[in-house]
Parts: structure tokens; C-alpha cells; sequence
């Protein structure tokens, strides 16, 4: 069998793979050994499956890869319909990738309803997947509203200290955010009929879609807000910290790695795929949140005691970068974006793999309580400075590539923007550099850490692939830009045909 | 078109005709099943030693649903009026028939534990189930004002007593009091619709009733006949402004009784309403709706919202409901009557069965019915957590559950018919209201269980109910299709082919 036989039939195995595992989970006797190593299994089936995507993605020549549409309810309108797209593979590569590691991650410190815990985890993936995925506009929000409870019960059942108010602050701040998107997309159903994303886009590009010009604009918000909470965008970003301080290090993980660039993903193939006029109409205030989002995001990270939250706050730092690529309307800002959204999911999806390693040890994150840990923990301290480094965007490793390419995208679009954000980078320079200091550097402060045993053989395993792929995407990026550029070009093209417009006038 | 004509045959009733033809019988079949079934376990109650139990009462009951719903299907073969026109077998009246019984399939299951737990032993209790499922089916079929109130009074007087059947706890005897005084004084309103509505147009049927409205010239009666049938059936749903009766009666009524009678009655109401709003073309409701809507659902969730008992938590909520539905009432004709039909069929489903949860886990005396007595069923129970969290999943509207697509459907008709105000109420509302049903996971999941509280498992019959229940939710919630297309050719049935097609209302 070639594998152009499995194109239709690829994504659906790569979405449902761990949604099928989760279930099954349900019936392996409680045996927490068994289940962990059934989810690693599944986990790591859905990966070598995903993987067969970007392999042979440039063979189909549609501009949505491995598509499959069918009718599922005929009144409403609505399809399953899968496609993907140079942007959307490596966001599932990414997720599949990340999921085994959460795996391992996991297997020691979640002693407690083991069972719930892995069978959350597989929806989650399936839920983040199939986000990627999906095409008409139902199924998307289907599988965006399917991610909530598994990451609320995650956080909520599995967290620390106020693990509670974490969860339903992240349920009610995204469950709110996005029941404005769900009012967009019935509005655009009401008046083309069709969930359908390459329809509802033909019409709207070719002015077809009555009452568009006076809706457009609470359109485009309705998307926005729902992907600018998720992203999380300043000042939208307030259950961010609390959700990853609280959350078990594989929901960390995961929220980090993967969630954000959910709403990322949505800016990208909503609002710019969508609304492009709109787009370039609210790109100034947007880009001025970004940059508040990165230089703040980068100030608060400064001066925080607790290595996690310095950690998620980074995290607003980064995406911040993503959101002003997107809004440079640049091929070097998208394709920027692109890339750190998936670099910043593997360096901070490492670096809370890594803190929660320190915390199964000494059960705290405050990093006042550490100090000198190179000495006792030499191999951890190696992979966590690799870690930093490629967050940080130093050369040769992943983050470099992504921010330089948003940079330069910035500084086309406008010179001050870029200015501006560049400061983020030395920020996070900063911020990581200088927790790394404390953390391992020096004379071993506290008798406890002294003999804190370092890495083990699972840990290593955990921690190998995010080296790895921090490496290699910092040396080869072109092995993704390959796919992404023609992505972003053509996310780009309604906007090259606005500028040929405007000048045209 | 067999209804067509046997519409006309309707019309041309040779007069003095005394005896129904037996085709009609077909057509009330389920009726005739469980009042058949009711009456047998009224006459078996006093043979069968009450000290010992009432599984066999209950079991007569569950083979008589279960005929019921069976016999749906031969109802079904059979579209058409019986009865001088009184009666009328649609895919409207089928799939009310059908959500019906298999919500007496499923309380019957719930009551088997319930009532050996509780201690209660009155036979009757079982058939008064019957009878009040003979009542609602009756209630979706009936096309003749006078039989529809005959139907809506058999439900109504059998679930005023079943409310009362926790005879040892004062809340339940005020429950049924209240639900039987307030319920009555809801029936007269209804009843002086009825007249008015008669008075208006010279008809109490349906048919003839939305030719005479179907002509332009009104005069006021028709408005007021259609305010106050609608004020009768407002309180049957739940709908604010007449929803006060609901926390008191839902909370002390068993909780089994709770999960027919937030469902089944409220269901078979419903259907009453799409008759006489939507089919007779009834003037000047909308805004009767709009604001009847807007409130419930504002009122019902901002109630739940501070409550501790799951089971009054649980009655706000359908108060909340029941305002998610009536914004399909106030759609464009054309497009209200699936998203009401499916609606109901989901919240019965996930209502019903989260009250099964509820009945298996409130114990003796109904003891365990807080919220705090909920805390780290999660851990001591994962499977009835789980069955319930998915329940709470479908009542908050979360993907993969019918609660999910019955919103979904009636936020897409509301925003297709122009009524961006009411929608927005709605998506405001869903977003309050999934606070409450969360805080009922987190209690679950997120806090250390109480010692105290017992679980134990629950019997085969329990567990039969909460699966039909799961799985009817699931199947509404990912593969809705084929409920779709009943639906919509319900709607099609009772909006289009009994007149002249109108123009629909554009969209804009």
C-alpha cells in the first residue's frame, strides 16, 4: 500500500489515535503501571503517525494537505472536514511530539487517580489535534471547546496549592472568551450557509456575504477576543500565571507547548484568513499589546521568586513576539511567528519539564531555595542551560531563528515596532540568565540540595528530545520554513493584493 | 400526502358517525398501553405484601413503558387525524412520543433503588408514573384545545401526587401542595385561553382554529386567548415569570419524580406550545417570549448560582432551560420548531440523567443532596463522578454532548431570524451558568472526600438508566443527523403543509 492510500484517512487516525487510547485506558484495571506505559504507547503511536505528514505533505498539490470532507449533519450545514496546511502540520508534529514527553514527565509525580490522569491527558491531545485539523468551522469549535474540561480537570485535580481557582478561572476565562467566536461563526453561517472555511473565505474575498462590510468588524472581534484570551495577549493574559503555577508539570506542558498556539493558529487562519481588511485595519492597536505583552511579560518574568511563574511569564513575553509577527503582514514576521510558536513549545515546554523535575525533588519552585545546584546536579544543569539558551534565542539554537525572522519582519513593517520588541530579547536574556545564575551557580546554599540525585534514565529520555530538537531547529530551520513558507505566502496573498490596491488608488 | 387527506377526510365527517374506525386505535396506542399497565398495577398494589417490595410493580411498569415505546412504532405506521379530528399521529407527535416513554423507561429504572432506599411502599406510585406518561404523550398528539387541557390535566394531577411521596419529610408534602395549588391556579389561565381562543375564532381545533387567525383582520381576543394560554404553559415549563414554584417543589419531590417531572411534562408543554403558538399562527407573542425567554434564563442562572443543594441548583437550571429553549420560539415560524424539538430531547436526556445520579447518590431520606456532600466523589466513586461530570458537561453546553448541539442549534436559529439581543442574553447566560455546574465538578474532583458520606454501588437498574442516558446525550451530541431530520420534517408538518406556504421572513 503507498502511502498516498492512507491521505484521507491519515488525519483522522493522527486526531482520534489518543482519543481511542484514552478510552480504552478506561478499561485496563487500575494497574498504574500499565496504564502509564499503554498511554506511552499510544502517545508515541499518534507521533510516528504524525510524522508520516510533513514527510509527504509537499506531494499533495491542494493548497489544504490530506483533506477529508464529509457530510456529518445535513441541516445545519455541517462537515467533517479535515485538512492542513504547511502551518498546521508542524503545529501537530509539535503536539504529538510534546505528549510522550508528558508521558514520562508524568510517571512518578502523578501517584493519584493515575488512571483519570493519562485518560485526560489523550483527550486533551485529541482535542489540541483535532483544533489543527479541522476545516469547517463547527468541527473546530467543537474540538476547541472539547480541550477545556480536560485542562480544567487537569489543572484542578492534579495543581498545587490554589489549583482550584486556577482551573475555573481558566474554564470561565476562555469558556467566556470563546462563546463570542461561536455568535461570529453563526453569523457568518446565517448568511453564506456554510461552515465550510474555504467557502465562507471565497465569499467573504469576493463580496458575496450580505451585511459583511457594516458586521465585519464585531466579526473580527468575536474571533479575536477568543484567540487573544487563549494566546494570551495583555491584558487578556491574567489566568495565564495563575494556571501554570498551579497546573501538574505535564499541564504545563501542554498549556504552554501547545494550548497558546491555539489561539495563535486562530489569529493566523481566522482573522487574517478571514478578515484580512480588518486585519490590517486593527494591526496598530494589536501590535501595541504585543509589544506591551513582550516587554511586560519580559519585566514581571524579572522579578519573580518562583521559577515557574517567571516561567509563564516568559511565556507572554514569547507570544507577544508571535502576535507581532503575525500583524507585520510580512513572509519574514509570519513565517517568524510560525517558527516561535513551535521553538518557544519545545524551550518552554522543556523549561517547565525541567522545573518540574526541581519540584518532584524539593516540592517548591522558589528559586531562593536553590543555589549552587551545578555541583549536585550536573547533567540536569547541562540540559537546563541548553533549555535557557535556546528560550533566550541564542544562535545556533531554536529560538534564534524565530525571533530574528519576527524582528526583521517588525522592522519592515514599521522600524519603531522592531526597536521596541528587540528590547524583549535582551529582557529574556536577562530574566533567564539570571534565574539560571541563582539557581545553579555558586556555593550549594542549603544542606538539602546537597544531595539532591540527579537526572535519571527517564528523566534523560524525557529531556533528550527537547536538546535535540532545539538544536536541530536552530541549525536546519529551512527543514521547516520548507513547508511553512508556502503556508504563509499564501496567508499573505489576500494582503499583497490590499497593498496593490491601495497603491493602485 | 396521506395527511392531506386525511385532513380533508376530517373536513367530510359523514354526520352521526358513532364508531371510530380501528385504525384510530392504532393512532393512541402508547396511551392505551400505559393506561392499560397503570391500571394493572393499581389492581396488583393490594395483592402483594407491601412489607416485602414493589420490584414486581416495578418491573409491570417497565414492561408497560417499554410497550409504550415500542408501540410508538406502530403509531408511527400510522400518520393521520383520529378521532373526529382530535388526535393527530405527525412525526411532531411520534418523536414527542418517543422522548416521552423513554423518559418513563428511564425514571421507572431510577425509582427501583429509590424506593427500596427510601422505604416508601405504595404500589400506586408506579402506575401514577403511567398514568402521568399517558397525559404528556396525549399533550403532543392532541390537535383540539379541549383534549389537549383533558391531556395536560392527566399529567399534571398524577405528578402533583408523585411529588409527594417522601410522605415522611415535610418538604415533600409542601412540595406537592404548593405544585398542586399553584399548578391549578397555571390550568385556569390556560383554560380561559382555551374559551377566549373559542370565542375568537369559533373553533377549539388547531386546524380550523389558524384558518380563521390565518386571515388578517384580528380583533383582541386572539391576543389575550394566546397570552394566557401561554401564561398556563409558562408555569408547566418552568418559564419565568412563572417559574417561583420550582425550587421549593423540585426539592422536596423525590428525586426520581424530579427527573420526569423537569422533563417529561416540560417536553409534552412544550409541544403543546408549538401547537398552539406556532400552528394556529396565534398574534402578538413575540415579545411575550422574548422577555419570558431573556428572564429565565437570567433568573435561573443568577439563582443557581448561590445555591447548596444540587437538587434546587438543579431546578434553577431548568428554569435556565427552559429560556435557552423559548429563544427558539421566537425564531422565524420556519426555524423554531426543530431547534425546540431537539432541545428538548437533549435536556431530557441529560437532565433525566443527571438525576439518576442524584437519586442513587441521595441515600436514605434523601440525606446527601448538597453540594459539600459531593466532595471527592472522584475519587471515591470515579465512575458515577465521571457519569455525572459528563452529564454537568452536556447541561454547561461542552462538545461531544447533545447540550452542546441543542445550544449550538438554537443560537444558530435565533441569529439566522435577526435576534442578535436575545442571542446575545443567551451566550452571556451560558457563560454564568457554567460556573454553577463547574462548582459541582470541582466539588467532585477537587476536594478531599468527606468520610461520612457512603457511596455505594449502584444496582444494576441504576446503572442501566444512567447508560441509556450517557448514550442517548452521546448520540445527540455527535451524531445528531438522524434526529435532525425528524426534527425538520416535523417543523415542515406543522408550519408548511397545513396552509398555504407564506413567504418566509428573511433572514437580515
Amino acid at each position: 500500500m503507498s502511502p498516498a492510500s492512507f491521505n484521507p484517512i491519515i488525519l483522522s487516525l493522527v486526531t482520534f489515535i489518543p482519543a481511542v487510547g484514552g478510552v480504552l485506558i478506561l478499561l485496563i484495571p487500575r494497574r498504574d503501571r500499565d496504564i502509564k506505559v499503554f498511554a506511552l504507547l499510544i502517545s508515541l503511536l499518534a507521533f510516528v503517525v504524525s510524522v508520516f505528514l510533513p514527510v509527504f505533505i509537499r506531494r499533495d498539490p491542494n493548497p489544504f494537505k490530506f483533506e477529508i470532507d464529509q457530510p456529518w449533519i445535513s441541516s445545519p450545514n455541517i462537515h467533517y472536514h479535515m485538512g492542513i496546511d504547511g502551518i498546521s502540520v508542524w503545529l501537530i508534529v509539535l503536539t504529538t511530539f510534546l505528549t510522550p514527553l508528558c508521558v514520562l514527565i508524568s510517571w512518578t509525580s502523578v501517584h493519584d487517580r493515575v488512571k483519570e490522569f493519562f485518560i485526560l491527558l489523550l483527550l486533551l491531545e485529541t482535542g489540541l489535534i483535532g483544533v489543527f485539523t479541522a476545516l469547517d468551522l463547527f468541527l473546530f469549535y467543537f474540538f476547541w471547546e472539547a480541550t477545556l474540561i480536560p485542562m480544567a480537570l487537569l489543572i484542578g485535580m492534579y495543581g498545587h496549592g490554589r489549583r482550584v481557582y486556577a482551573a475555573v478561572k481558566y474554564f470561565l476565562f476562555t469558556m467566556t472568551a470563546s462563546v463570542f467566536m461561536l455568535a461570529a461563526i453563526l453569523w457568518l453561517y446565517a448568511k453564506t450557509g456554510s461552515f465550510q472555511f474555504a467557502e465562507i473565505q471565497n465569499a467573504i474575498h469576493s463580496g458575496s456575504v450580505p451585511g459583511f462590510a457594516r458586521a465585519s468588524l464585531p466579526l473580527f472581534l468575536g474571533f479575536f477576543i477568543a484567540f487573544a484570551v487563549k494566546v494570551p495577549l495583555f491584558p487578556l493574559h491574567t489566568w495565564l500565571p495563575d494556571a501554570h503555577v498551579e497546573a501538574p508539570t505535564a499541564g504545563s506542558v501542554l498549556l504552554a507547548g501547545v494550548l497558546l498556539k491555539m489561539g495563535t493558529y486562530g489569529l493566523v487562519r481566522f482573522n487574517l484568513g478571514l478578515f484580512p481588511d480588518e486585519a490590517r485595519r486593527n494591526a496598530p492597536w494589536i501590535i501595541v499589546l504585543a509589544l506591551i505583552g513582550i516587554i511586560y511579560g519580559a519585566l514581571v518574568s524579572l522579578v519573580q521568586p518562583n521559577m515557574k511563574k517567571l516561567i509563564a511569564y516568559s511565556s507572554v513575553s514569547h507570544l507577544g513576539f508571535v502576535v507581532l509577527g503575525i500583524f507585520s503582514f510580512t513572509t519574514a514576521g509570519l513565517n517568524g511567528a510560525v517558527f516561535v510558536m513551535l521553538a518557544h513549545g519545545v524551550a518552554t515546554g522543556g523549561l517547565f519539564m525541567l522545573a518540574g523535575i526541581l519540584y518532584e525533588r524539593r516540592h517548591t519552585y522558589e528559586i531562593t531555595e536553590f543555589g549552587g545546584l551545578a555541583t549536585p546536579m550536573p547533567k540536569y544543569a547541562t540540559f537546563f542551560l541548553v533549555t535557557v539558551l535556546a528560550s533566550v534565542g541564542l544562535p545556533m539554537l531554536n529560538g534564534f531563528i524565530g525571533e530574528f525572522l519576527v524582528l526583521s519582519g517588525a522592522f519592515q513593517a514599521r522600524p519603531v515596532y522592531g526597536v521596541l520588541a528587540a528590547t524583549g530579547v535582551i529582557w529574556s536574556a536577562g530574566y533567564l540568565l539570571w534565574m539560571y545564575q541563582r539557581v545553579f551557580f555558586g556555593q550549594v546554599k542549603l544542606d538539602v540540595n546537597k544531595a539532591l540525585p540527579d537526572i535519571n534514565l527517564r528523566e534523560k529520555t524525557a529531556l533528550a528530545p527537547i536538546a535535540v530538537a532545539a538544536l536541530v531547529m536552530g541549525v536546519a530551520p529551512l527543514l521547516w520554513l520548507g513547508a511553512i513558507d508556502p503556508a504563509v505566502q499564501a496567508a499573505l496573498a489576500p494582503f499583497a493584493q490590499l497593498t496593490a490596491k491601495v497603491v493602485g488608488q | 400526502m396521506t395527511i392531506a387527506t386525511n385532513l380533508l377526510a376530517a373536513f367530510q365527517l359523514p354526520a352521526g358517525v358513532a364508531v371510530p374506525p380501528a385504525e384510530d386505535y392504532l393512532r393512541i396506542l402508547p396511551e392505551i398501553i400505559l393506561s392499560v399497565f397503570g391500571m394493572i398495577i393499581m389492581f396488583v398494589d393490594p395483592l402483594i405484601d407491601e412489607e416485602r417490595n414493589q420490584k414486581p410493580l416495578g418491573t409491570i411498569a417497565l414492561v408497560g413503558s417499554l410497550a409504550a415505546l415500542v408501540s410508538t412504532f406502530v403509531m408511527a405506521a400510522h400518520e393521520g387525524l383520529a378521532f373526529s379530528g382530535m388526535v393527530r399521529v405527525d412525526a411532531f407527535s411520534v418523536f414527542f412520543h418517543i422522548v416521552v416513554t423513554a423518559i418513563a423507561v428511564v425514571v421507572v429504572l431510577t425509582s427501583y433503588e429509590y424506593m427500596a432506599v427510601q422505604r416508601i411502599r405504595a404500589g400506586e406510585y408506579y402506575g401514577l408514573i403511567l398514568l402521568c406518561t399517558v397525559g404528556m404523550c396525549l399533550m403532543s398528539s392532541a390537535v383540539e384545545l379541549v383534549l389537549i387541557f383533558i391531556a395536560l390535566e392527566i399529567s399534571s394531577i398524577s405528578s402533583y401526587v408523585l411529588a409527594g411521596f417522601r410522605r415522611r419529610d415535610a418538604a415533600s408534602s409542601e412540595s406537592s401542595l404548593k405544585y398542586f395549588l399553584l399548578g391549578s391556579f397555571a390550568t385556569a389561565f390556560f383554560l380561559y385561553g382555551v374559551a377566549l381562543m373559542f370565542g375568537a375564532t369559533g373553533s377549539t381545533n388547531i386546524s380550523d382554529i389558524r384558518a380563521v387567525l390565518g386571515s388578517p383582520n384580528h380583533q383582541l381576543l386572539p391576543y389575550v386567548a394566546a397570552a394566557l394560554m401561554f401564561i398556563g404553559l409558562g408555569f408547566k415549563v418552568a418559564a419565568a415569570p412563572f417559574h417561583i414554584w420550582t425550587p421549593d417543589v423540585y426539592e422536596g419531590a423525590p428525586a426520581p419524580v424530579v427527573g420526569l417531572m423537569s422533563t417529561g411534562p416540560k417536553a409534552a408543554a412544550f409541544a403543546v406550545l408549538l401547537r398552539v403558538l406556532i400552528e394556529t399562527r396565534a398574534p402578538g407573542w413575540f415579545w411575550l417570549i422574548w422577555v419570558s425567554a431573556a428572564l429565565s434564563m437570567t433568573l435561573g442562572n443568577l439563582g443557581a448560582l448561590v445555591q447548596s443543594n444540587v437538587k434546587r441548583m438543579l431546578a434553577y437550571s431548568s428554569i435556565a432551560h427552559a429560556g435557552y429553549l423559548l429563544v427558539a420560539f421566537a425564531a422565524d415560524r420556519s426555524l423554531a420548531v426543530s431547534p425546540a424539538m431537539f432541545y428538548s430531547a437533549s435536556y431530557a436526556a441529560m437532565n433525566v440523567g443527571a438525576f439518576a445520579v442524584v437519586s442513587h447518590f441521595a441515600n436514605a431520606e434523601e440525606k446527601y443532596v448538597t453540594l459539600e456532600d459531593y466532595a471527592g466523589l472522584g475519587a471515591k466513586s470515579p465512575v458515577l463522578a465521571a457519569t455525572f461530570t459528563f452529564f454537568l458537561m452536556s447541561l454547561i453546553g461542552i462538545p461531544i454532548t447533545g447540550g452542546f448541539f441543542a445550544k449550538f442549534y438554537v443560537l444558530n436559529s435565533a441569529l439566522k431570524s435577526g435576534l442578535v439581543g436575545l442571542a446575545i442574553v443567551l451566550v452571556a447566560n451560558s457563560a454564568v451558568g457554567a460556573y454553577y455546574y463547574l462548582r459541582i465538578i470541582v466539588m467532585m474532583y477537587m476536594r478531599e472526600p468527606r468520610g461520612e458520606v457512603p457511596v455505594s454501588a449502584p444496582p444494576l437498574s441504576a446503572i442501566l438508566a444512567m447508560t441509556i442516558c450517557v448514550l442517548a446525550t452521546l448520540y445527540l451530541g455527535v451524531f445528531p443527523g438522524r434526529v435532525l431530520d425528524f426534527t425538520s420534517q416535523s417543523s415542515h408538518q406543522l408550519v408548511e403543509s397545513y396552509a398555504p406556504p407564506v413567504a418566509p421572513s428573511s433572514g437580515q
